[in-house]
């Protein structure tokens, strides 16, 4: 099993974090796992995105230049990483944020309007875990019980209400 | 045991070092190794340490010959361009004998280059841009775990020895994260054999002198004949490599660090092809695995060597072959990290499949 994602949107969605703890589910059920950041001249509102790896076997690099499945948060993301997504790979699309259309036909394009399914939830801020809900259950790739026993992990800050929150957008993500 | 966590090099690399002994950091903001100056910026008061933020690179190493000299362990870190400048340090430090241990966590050169991954400072690392004989022990790890494992085994040859001792990694290694286990206790620097040379209080006991320099004729030549015996004992006794597959292999690959982890994954696409790739992976870049190279170029013909920049290390394997085998280079220099399918092209045109 070989799982290389790119997570990709503006600064400010959690992509830095959804990615972190994707790695971090990965690890905690035993399976290799990288995650690569943009660095550099990156700020709030401008475009962040990071590569996740997991696999069953030990990750050569970091470095996911043809993504298995790509997690689009904003429009601008989906113009820059779309061309490189595998043949055969998936496409998961924040389409509350996203008007434009993939022109990838050899790829599966899920459309999820994961800001208001996060609104309803409470607050926008856990539309990333909408997405990596979607992930879970369209992959496979990771359990969802093991993304939700990692959250307080990753948000070592995060109080209870707002872990809950994240748990429940991880579900909703399950459904779509 | 210690538990395994999911770290970003740079921070694993800095924990590490502290919890070897580290107590003192002096070093000065460059992407993309900022996290190991922010880290140490509270981890190292938690346990009684010093961090400061010098005005310069040229102060930050300077500092770290002071507190060095006081019996300190201590550490400084940079990119290329930050290393260059500390170099004149670094040799004042080698005259005189002082243990210290930094890193290099590379970026594209030469000049202020780009903030991408490179190998292009392994000449600066193994031949340093200092004046003067003197030499570095140069650590290449692979991996976050060796980020965060290898600062004790350099802050323990570096007092052994009394030389400065250094990890060279490139930013992809300093920024990616991946899972590490401390394979080590936390040292606490108390424990340590106390230093017969060091400065400090000097109640009772003869006044001693650090210095890097000896005007006396002759004296000078003395000395830095004994550093070279030195030099020589490391080279015979403290090389370290990992050897993977080299069994009966068509072509045997050299690389170092994130070069060797993309060459390790072209292995099972030779497999799948019936090609025996082997690999030697240098852990040491100074002192270089110059002998088993040798014994490898008895039995192969051809030797590709990979890496990041423009073709540094393979000057080194050619020294170390002899003639022996053909040495080809493939290299991706300021930013272009090779793809394991690159690779397996390279092999494939070398062996004409």
């Amino acid at each position: 099993m070989y799982q290389g994602v790119i997570i990709s949107g503006f600064g400010g969605q959690g992509i830095i974090s959804a990615g972190i703890l994707l790695a971090y589910s990965g690890m905690v059920e035993g399976k290799y796992v990288t995650f690569f950041p943009a660095y550099g001249a990156e700020m709030r509102g401008g475009t962040a995105n990071c590569s996740v790896v997991v696999s069953s076997e030990e990750v050569a690099s970091p470095v996911v230049a043809h993504p298995d499945t790509l997690i689009v948060m904003n429009e601008p993301s989906l113009l820059r990483f779309e061309p490189s997504v595998k043949s055969g790979g998936l496409l998961l699309l924040n389409s509350s944020l996203v008007s434009a259309k993939p022109k990838r036909d050899d790829a599966e394009t899920v459309f999820i309007p994961a800001n208001s399914i996060a609104e309803k939830i409470g607050t926008i801020k856990v539309a990333n875990m909408v997405m990596l809900g979607a992930f879970a259950k369209k992959t496979g790739a990771i359990n969802i019980d093991s993304i939700i026993k990692t959250l307080p992990k990753v948000y070592t800050k995060a109080k209870e209400d707002m872990l809950k929150k994240n748990e429940e957008a991880l579900r909703k993500g399950m459904e779509v | 045991m210690n538990e395994k966590i999911l770290m970003k090099g740079n921070e694993a690399l800095a924990e590490g070092a502290v919890r070897a002994g580290c107590r003192f950091f002096s070093g000065y903001p460059i992407t993309p190794q900022n996290e190991i100056p922010e880290y140490m910026s509270w981890r190292l008061p938690e346990v009684g340490g010093t961090f400061i933020q010098a005005e310069s690179e040229v102060s930050a190493i300077n500092m770290l010959f002071g507190a060095s000299a006081c019996g300190i362990r201590v550490m400084t870190s940079s990119s290329g361009p930050g290393i260059s400048l500390k170099q004149e340090g670094i040799s004042y430090i080698s005259g005189a004998e002082l243990p210290i241990f930094y890193a290099d966590i590379m970026r594209g050169g030469p000049g202020l280059g780009n903030i991408a991954p490179a190998q292009g400072d392994y000449f600066q690392a193994t031949r340093g841009g200092g004046h003067g004989d003197y030499r570095v022990i140069v650590f290449a790890p692979n991996s976050v775990s060796e980020m965060g494992n290898f600062p004790k085994i350099c802050y323990e040859l570096a007092d052994k020895y009394r030389v400065p001792t250094m990890v060279l990694a490139d930013g992809l290694l300093g920024q990616m994260m991946e899972p590490i286990v401390y394979n080590f206790e936390p040292v606490d620097p108390k424990d340590l054999p106390e230093k017969d040379y060091t400065l400090g209080c000097a109640e009772g006991r003869e006044r001693r002198v650090i210095r890097s320099y000896d005007l006396r004729p002759g004296y000078l030549e003395k000395n830095t004949l004994r550093l070279g015996e030195k030099f020589k004992k490391i080279e015979e006794n403290e090389v370290r490599y990992e050897k993977i597959n080299l069994e009966g292999a068509d072509i045997v690959i050299v690389a170092f660090g994130t070069a060797s982890r993309v060459c390790k994954s072209a292995i099972p696409l030779g497999k799948e092809d019936g090609i025996k790739i082997g690999l030697l992976r240098p852990i040491t870049l100074w002192p270089f695995p110059m002998k088993v190279l040798n014994q490898i170029a008895d039995k192969v013909e051809n030797i590709l060597v990979v890496e990041m920049n423009i073709g540094q290390m393979v000057e080194d394997v050619k020294l170390a072959v002899e003639g022996k085998a053909k040495v080809h280079f493939y290299g991706r220099p300021s930013g272009g990290i090779p793809t394991t399918e690159e690779i397996f092209e390279q092999v494939k045109k070398i062996l004409k499949r």
